[in-house]
């Protein structure tokens, strides 16, 4: 168990009633452990879509097919018969905006452990303390546990929901556009914290923010229109794209069609 | 604005001077000339409860199947195209159905059960729309979050989605308890006329009897207590303006929490 993601010619498509959008093409991509890949691409490219692959998030969607595999150490997380709920407590996630429940702090990280079982108070505390202290949260709100999650500032939720998802002891831990709806300021501190992140997890990361890109990724994957153009190491691919159409867009001569 | 304000202060000009506080005590006695509002306030009461008894868990349960496990299909369609006709067809209509089926083939005849029932079918829509329309408000990425930290389906809906949504709930079915409060056809063709007093708390439901509405419009009909009536529209709609603040308290709390937490 060591949190390896590899695509394998995966596409995905979503289908309405007014025809079907070939959303991935034929994607294969090897996500090594405990490293940060980030997903560039202009908007709709389909690395959100991706993302949500990754521990079948996607299928939320009505009409979603797909073909190909996604291999999770080894073996396929689309084979019939995976634990659903198992799976995404390997494969945790953040999203764009902070997301807290509507409970206090300590019940918002104790949310995970308690599905999984855990009742008991002195283990529940252990794991509330670890999680907030590994989201580097814990030092602002260890003398306010019991006080709602909604009281927290933008940054201070974001990285309460980053604890969340590390309390049930995920592998990989995907993010999308975890900054975007953040200040400069807390975008830093997230910033610091996902480079501490990838040291203990896989971690994968759609940004929009190029220079985020570079400062905190080590490997960069670049999306248009559903294909993945290239992969490889960030420095790599900023300084020599191996493609025309990396080099439009990271230097933002990119055209919106 | 002015239609409504200007009915509503007639009201309150005809109806405020029948506010004597013995008409909440007594019951309306043509033999002793008096009158009084008390059984038809206790037949409200009842209509409300049973009403809701039976209307409230299914509208809530059909709320949350439809936007929370139906997948969209023909079926689910369909559901939401019966819901959507059954909101529109006028109440006489139920109350003769309900006459019909729950008085005449069930055997419940002229009684607060068979209007409750009748009233249950036709607050179900109610329900069923504002339930639906509050659960699809609870955010896809809160949702998902739950998901995320490997929440089951139902895990994720009795842990975040129902705790998010009760108060919309709630407020839908205090949208029906004001439909209740207000109806009058359909229950004039099913619970009956009577203005007594409960003789025994457990089977007065089996018994006929007027809700304030039907007695208002009774009182009317025969002419004998148009006074009497204004001071029981007032009454209602004290009651009805009381439900609207609170429905209105309800969501708005709930808009500003969702705007909070997110």
């Amino acid at each position: 168990m060591s949190g390896h993601l590899t695509a394998d010619h995966f596409n995905l498509w979503y289908s309405t009633d007014r025809g079907g959008t070939h959303a991935l093409r034929d994607i294969s991509l090897d996500i090594p452990p405990k490293q940060l890949l980030a997903l560039i691409g202009p908007s709709g490219c389909g690395k959100s879509s991706f993302l949500r692959s990754l521990n079948r998030m996607n299928e939320r969607t009505p009409g979603v097919k797909h073909t190909g595999s996604i291999l999770l150490d080894g073996a396929d997380i689309y084979a019939p018969g995976t634990d659903l709920p198992f799976l995404r407590k390997r494969v945790g996630m953040v999203f764009q905006k902070p997301t807290p429940f509507p409970m206090s702090i300590y019940d918002n990280i104790a949310y995970g452990p308690r599905l999984q079982g855990v009742r008991s108070r002195q283990e529940l505390d252990g794991i509330v303390e670890a999680s907030l202290r590994a989201a580097a949260l814990w030092g602002e709100v260890s003398s306010r546990l019991k006080k709602p999650a909604s009281g927290l500032s933008g940054g201070q939720q974001q990285r309460l929901c980053i604890a969340r998802a590390l309390a049930v002891g995920p592998e990989v831990l995907l993010m999308d556009e975890p900054t975007s709806a953040l200040d400069p300021l807390s975008t830093g501190k997230i910033e610091e914290l996902m480079g501490e992140l990838k040291t203990r997890y896989t971690v994968v990361a759609v940004t929009h923010n190029m220079g985020q890109a570079r400062r905190i990724s080590d490997r960069t994957a670049f999306f248009l229109d559903g294909e993945l153009i290239e992969c490889g190491k960030t420095k790599e691919l900023f300084c020599m794209p191996g493609d025309r159409r990396t080099e439009y867009y990271i230097t933002g001569q990119h055209r919106e069609k | 604005m002015t239609a409504i304000a200007s009915v509503l202060f007639y009201i309150l000009l005809r109806g405020a001077g029948q506010l004597r506080w013995e008409i909440f005590v007594r019951s309306p006695s043509p033999l002793k000339g008096e009158y009084g509002i008390l059984p038809g306030l206790i037949n409200t009461l009842y209509i409300i409860l049973l009403t809701l008894l039976a209307a409230a868990p299914v509208g809530i349960g059909a709320a949350v199947y439809l936007s929370e496990y139906a997948r969209p299909g023909k079926l689910t369609r369909l559901v939401e195209f019966t819901v959507g006709t059954l909101a529109g067809i006028p109440s006489v209509v139920y109350g003769l159905f309900g006459a019909v089926f729950f008085g005449e083939t069930l055997r419940l005849g002229y009684s607060i059960l068979t209007g409750s029932l009748t009233l249950s079918l036709m607050v179900l829509p109610i329900i069923i729309r504002s339930g639906q329309d509050t659960l699809e408000a609870v955010p896809a990425a809160l949702r998902e979050s739950a998901l995320g930290c490997g929440a089951t389906q139902w895990q994720m809906l009795r842990t975040v989605v129902l705790p998010c949504a009760k108060r919309g709930l709630a407020a839908s079915v205090l949208l029906a308890v004001g439909r209740i409060t207000g109806e009058s056809a359909a229950l004039l063709f099913t619970a009956g006329a009577a203005s007594n007093l409960p003789r025994n708390w457990l089977t007065h439901p089996l018994s006929s009897g007027a809700s304030l509405t039907v007695q208002m419009y009774l009182g009317i009909s025969n002419g004998r207590y148009i006074d009497e009536a204004f001071g029981i529209a007032l009454v209602l709609a004290g009651i009805l303006t009381a439900l609207y603040f609170l429905t209105g308290a309800l969501t708005a709390e709930r808009r500003d929490r969702g705007e909070d937490s997110l």
